[in-house]
């Protein structure tokens, strides 16, 4: 158990998917000019890379890992499928956005319109694909993948949020002209970044 | 070359970067530059991955349905840049090493997606190849810029040879740690962009 918090805090403030590799930066940069749409896309991500990182754990124990085929036949025991894995997990990933769009669309309208726009650019945010990628890297077990893909979407959350409030606020600084708009924002974002390599040194 | 091609390979480097104005791709790109190797390798998969991505969307645009048109191009995106991740593990074994999940993560850069939505599907697949590549400079001249500043003034290092020695080794020069860092790369590429748009003001945004 303490492992596993220790986990989601890592992956919530040390190894923050933002801010610390760099993950899901086209959105995070295009969609933080407003709080309230930053909280948006911000739950969809938690929602989305908390479900397609087990998912994609599953898949890569049971189909792609090798010898990973062996409840099929004896015979498979051999066979490494572990360069597909780009590909299945894109696959998943887009399948799964596309039956959350469904689902929502169908049980819950209002969460639907409030997070609307966002569900599709999240098929092709790279801090899905990269939770996912990491986990194999890594070998965490479900349980433990479940506890990384969701600490790993809130701390995306938490940034996104952070910097949409700082933005919202830098809209009264005089800021020089060339830097207006994106080029303050990456500074903005860096800045953040050394705040939370405060974080680096916990030990849990 | 017509001019209007040169101006498809041309245009992207600094009047419409991918980076610096369209603000695509930023989140691949940034890991990769703590040294000019990685950062050349990532650019030169790239500008391969966009410009066969390109080409084959092009040569494929009038058969895909619309509705599926996004998922028959991650498919194909994904494609390559498997043969890509297999390439550089047989080749490059080492810089693969470092690269990690990045070279994957080309999937999922909007780059590579965005312009075979706006720009492939539309055009020829001549026109479409040449945009692939100029996008794909575009990005890694960004990278570049980046990798070039982070190696040398983190590491006194170019491509691993050393311009300035360190003062740890008898050297004079003292590294400065932030460089290596995240929030350095961001700092840069702040730079860049402040410095393109100082000379082509028409980039300028408000807000």
């Amino acid at each position: 158990m303490e492992e596993l918090i220790s986990l989601a805090v890592k992956a919530i403030f040390v190894e923050n998917m933002a801010l610390a590799f760099f993950l899901g930066m086209c959105s995070f940069l295009a969609v933080s000019k407003k709080v309230e749409t930053a909280i948006g896309l911000g739950a969809a991500v938690v929602f989305v890379v908390g479900l397609c990182t087990p998912l994609s754990n599953l898949v890569y124990t049971y189909i792609l890992k090798e010898g990973a085929l062996v409840w099929l036949s004896e015979d498979y025991a051999t066979v490494d499928l572990s360069f597909l894995n780009f590909l299945s997990f894109i696959g998943l990933i887009a399948a799964t956005v596309q039956v959350v769009e469904m689902a929502i669309d169908k049980f819950a309208p209002a969460l639907y319109s409030a997070l609307g726009v966002f569900l599709p650019l999240i098929a092709v945010n790279c801090a899905i694909l990269g939770s996912a990628l990491f986990m194999v890297e890594r070998d965490y077990t479900l349980v433990e993948s479940t506890v990384f893909g969701l600490g790993s979407g809130l701390g995306f959350m938490l940034a996104i949020i952070a910097l949409a409030a700082i933005r919202e606020k830098m809209r009264y600084s005089d800021v020089p002209e060339g830097l207006r708009g994106l080029g303050i924002t990456f500074i903005v974002t860096g800045l953040m970044a050394i705040g939370f390599m405060s974080f680096a040194g916990i030990q849990l | 070359m017509s001019t209007s091609n040169k101006q498809v390979l041309l245009d992207p480097l600094f009047d419409n970067n991918p980076i610096a104005l369209q603000v695509l791709g930023i989140c691949s790109a940034l890991a990769v530059t703590t040294k000019m190797e990685t950062a050349v390798v990532m650019s030169i998969a790239v500008v391969a991955v966009m410009a066969l991505s390109n080409l084959s969307v092009s040569i494929l645009r009038n058969f895909i349905p619309p509705s599926i048109r996004i998922i028959v191009q991650l498919t194909i995106i994904a494609s390559l840049v498997i043969v890509t991740d297999q390439i550089l593990k047989a080749f490059l074994f080492e810089t693969s090493k470092q690269l990690s999940v990045f070279v994957g993560l080309i999937i999922t850069n909007c780059i590579v997606m965005g312009r075979a939505e706006a720009f492939a599907m539309q055009n020829g697949p001549v026109a479409s190849l040449i945009d692939g590549v100029g996008n794909g400079l575009g990005y890694g001249l960004v990278l570049l810029f980046v990798g070039f500043f982070r190696e040398l003034f983190g590491s006194g290092t170019l491509f691993g040879v050393t311009v300035m020695p360190l003062a740890s080794e008898g050297g004079w020069y003292l590294p400065n740690g932030l460089m290596v860092l995240s929030p350095a790369a961001f700092f840069l590429i702040a730079i860049f962009i402040w410095f393109v748009r100082v000379w082509k003001p028409e980039q300028v945004t408000e807000d």
